[in-house]
């Protein structure tokens, strides 16, 4: 489903250029559920957003469900975030004037999706994550806990095959932490790929897969073996 | 993206920074508002003038002894005064199918009494002519006679103002005042009507053109006033006018003839460019409406970062966020543009009852320039802050908390 491809990502800070990856290469099937680990600036967060297509590449191809991704404009890369990339962050990105239910249906509206169908499955998307009652609590009414999930909620509502998480718990106390692993599972047990960074070893062990960074290259992967 | 749903969550965005977006709002409803009612302001004088010039009399021409414009060159050696209008000068006008009515305007002042009180009044020696050339119009029996214009009949018409103060309330036709030495017979009363350009006929006495003559001992005429056949015919009565004179003055042409068109399409145009002046300074005030939006809103931009990068991170093109943040200035500009009319709307109240009497108006251009112009600001200002928005780097948007 995805593939990169000799991957380079180069920031110019003054006259000193970082490179944030380097010969990045990385396949992922269908499914897989896999956690990105590495220390501080390996390179993690970079390669998610060009995973996503928030950020492009200066060397290398990247293919989505085989199709080239990385030379695609603005408004074709803004159609595949839509509807087959979910996003999940560590800060949550709620937007703090609307209610979780409106925010939870913001990609439907920016889909054009009927008033009514959109009233219907937003109602259902957080039924199943147990938070129906919260539907009309802002952000700041919230927990951290639920203020990710209303996140998940909203970045799964048009069923998107990848979703991303950087580091979803970063800004979570364990129980909540779990609450919102769970809920991840969940997701990929109900078929989607989820990529997810992490600095929790744990958390890490839970995934299927795991992928180390360092220094802007991939030191080692427990799957890299299966080729798609 | 539904249109409907693009309102929504401008409103919903706008209406979550009430206190910036009452600010925006009220600095263009204060712009639309200063067009509108400053241009009907500027309207309103324009057709006070217009009023008045009409109330003067219609299709009307001024004729005056001597001529006012300034020809250059040295002034005439041997000193030519300018020959007297008389009262056959003005009789020889008729002769002209342009014209319709003459009537000549001797003007003199004498005190007017009765018994023992006593007015100084304005008089104004003319012909029945006059009742039609400028519009008069009696309170109490009838203006002056028609008949030969030599004849010195001893009747007056007096002012309303000038009956007042003489006769209070009761009916002063028939009876007799004295005019300077001489008795006349009073047989009407004008209406208050008529105060235009500076003469208040409220304290005039009119009496026949030759009665003027002998009262006051002499034969020239204050002035002439001729009323052309239509409002085509006045530059042909203008003409047949100065050559009528110029033939009975020895060629001389030692009159000036003023029309009042030209003279109402002179003020017509100084109070069009005055209106329009005023409206395009109470423009600018709108213009810095628009710069105080583009100000505010390049606020809103940097504040709302994470916003439009989570935006972008759930498949907004940037096109679709620049349209999302013009669509917020020009709701902007629309309903600070309504506050502004009912702002119109609530001033041009007040100042309708404080100056009851003037014609205040509203062009109907001036709404709607100054709607299109709020609108129009709006979005050439707030198409600075809207690319800034959609050109923001969703990765550095996000990454800010
Ligand atoms: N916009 C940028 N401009 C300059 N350098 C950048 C930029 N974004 C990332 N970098 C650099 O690229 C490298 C990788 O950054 P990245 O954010 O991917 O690290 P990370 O593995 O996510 O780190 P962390 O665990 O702290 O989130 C770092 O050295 C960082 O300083
Ligand atoms: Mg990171």
């Amino acid at each position: 489903m995805i593939r990169l491809e000799n991957i380079e990502r180069i920031f110019e800070v003054g006259d000193e250029r970082v490179y944030a990856l380097r010969q990045v290469d990385l396949a992922v099937r269908p499914g897989e559920y896999l956690s990105i680990m590495g220390p501080s600036g390996s390179g993690k967060s970079t390669m998610l957003n060009i995973l996503g297509l928030l950020d492009r590449p200066d060397q290398g191809v990247y293919r989505l469900d085989g199709r080239d991704a990385t030379h695609l404009s603005d408004r074709q890369q803004a159609e595949l975030r839509r509807h087959k990339i979910g996003f999940i962050f560590q800060f949550f990105h709620l937007i703090p004037r609307l209610t979780a239910a409106e925010n939870v249906e913001l990609p439907l509206t920016l889909a054009g999706v009927e008033p009514s169908e959109r009233k219907e499955r937003v109602a259902a998307a957080l039924a199943r994550l147990g938070l129906a009652e919260r539907s009309k609590h802002r952000p700041d009414q919230l927990s951290g806990g639920q203020r990710q999930r209303v996140a998940i909620a909203r970045a799964t509502i048009l069923r998107p095959a990848l979703v991303l998480a950087d580091e979803p718990t970063g800004n979570l106390d364990r129980t909540s932490g779990s609450e919102v692993i769970q809920t991840i599972e969940t997701l990929n047990a109900e078929g989607m790929t989820v990529v997810m960074v992490t600095h929790d070893p744990e958390l890490g062990r839970r995934t299927r897969r795991q992928v180390r960074m360092s220094d802007g290259r991939i030191v080692s992967d427990s799957g890299a073996a299966h080729e798609s | 993206m539904k249109a409907e749903d693009v309102v929504r969550f401008c409103a919903r965005s706008l209406s979550g920074y009430p206190l910036r977006t009452g600010l925006m709002l009220l600095a263009m409803a204060i712009g639309v508002a200063a067009v509108v009612l400053l241009t009907s302001l500027g309207e309103g004088a324009r057709r006070y003038v217009a009023g008045k010039f009409t109330a003067l009399g219609t299709h009307l021409l001024i004729v005056l002894p001597g001529r006012s414009e300034t020809v250059g060159g040295p002034p005439p050696l041997l000193g030519q005064t300018p020959r007297d209008l008389t009262v056959d000068d003005a009789q020889a006008l008729t002769r002209s199918s342009a014209v319709r009515r003459v009537a000549p305007l001797m003007l003199g002042a004498a005190p007017v009494s009765l018994d023992s009180r006593s007015r100084e009044a304005v008089i104004m020696g003319t012909t029945a002519d006059m009742y039609a050339v400028r519009n008069l119009e009696m309170a109490q029996g009838r203006f002056l006679p028609p008949g030969e214009v030599g004849r010195a009949e001893a009747v007056c018409v007096l002012g309303l103002k000038l009956k007042n103060e003489l006769y209070g309330n009761t009916s002063p036709l028939g009876s007799f005042v004295r005019i300077g030495p001489r008795r006349f017979r009073v047989i009407g009363v004008l209406t208050k009507k008529g105060e235009s350009l500076g003469t208040d006929l409220g304290e005039v006495a009119f009496i026949p053109v030759a009665s003027a003559a002998a009262l006051f001992n002499r034969a020239s005429l204050f002035r002439i006033l001729v009323q052309a056949q239509s409002r085509e015919a006045i530059q042909r009565a203008k003409q047949a006018v100065l050559e009528i004179i110029r033939e009975r003055h020895e060629g001389e042409e030692d009159v000036t003839v003023i029309t009042q068109d030209a003279l109402l399409a002179t003020f017509d145009r100084i109070f069009k460019a005055l209106t329009l002046a005023v409206g395009g300074i109470a423009a600018i005030s709108l213009a810095v409406a628009g710069i105080l939006i583009m100000n505010v809103m390049l606020i809103a931009v940097s504040q709302r970062t994470a916003e439009i990068g989570l935006l972008k991170a759930i498949g907004a093109p940037g096109k679709q966020i620049q349209r999302l943040f013009l669509a917020e200035a020009a709701m902007l500009s629309l309903v600070g543009a309504a506050a502004g009319l009912l702002l119109a709307l609530a001033g041009h109240w007040v100042l309708g009852r404080i100056f009851p009497e003037f014609p205040l108006s509203v062009p109907v251009w001036s709404p709607v320039t100054a709607v299109s112009v709020a609108l129009a600001t709006g979005l050439i200002f707030g198409v600075l802050p809207a690319r800034r928005a959609s050109r923001m780097d969703p990765v550095v948007a996000l990454s800010r908390r």
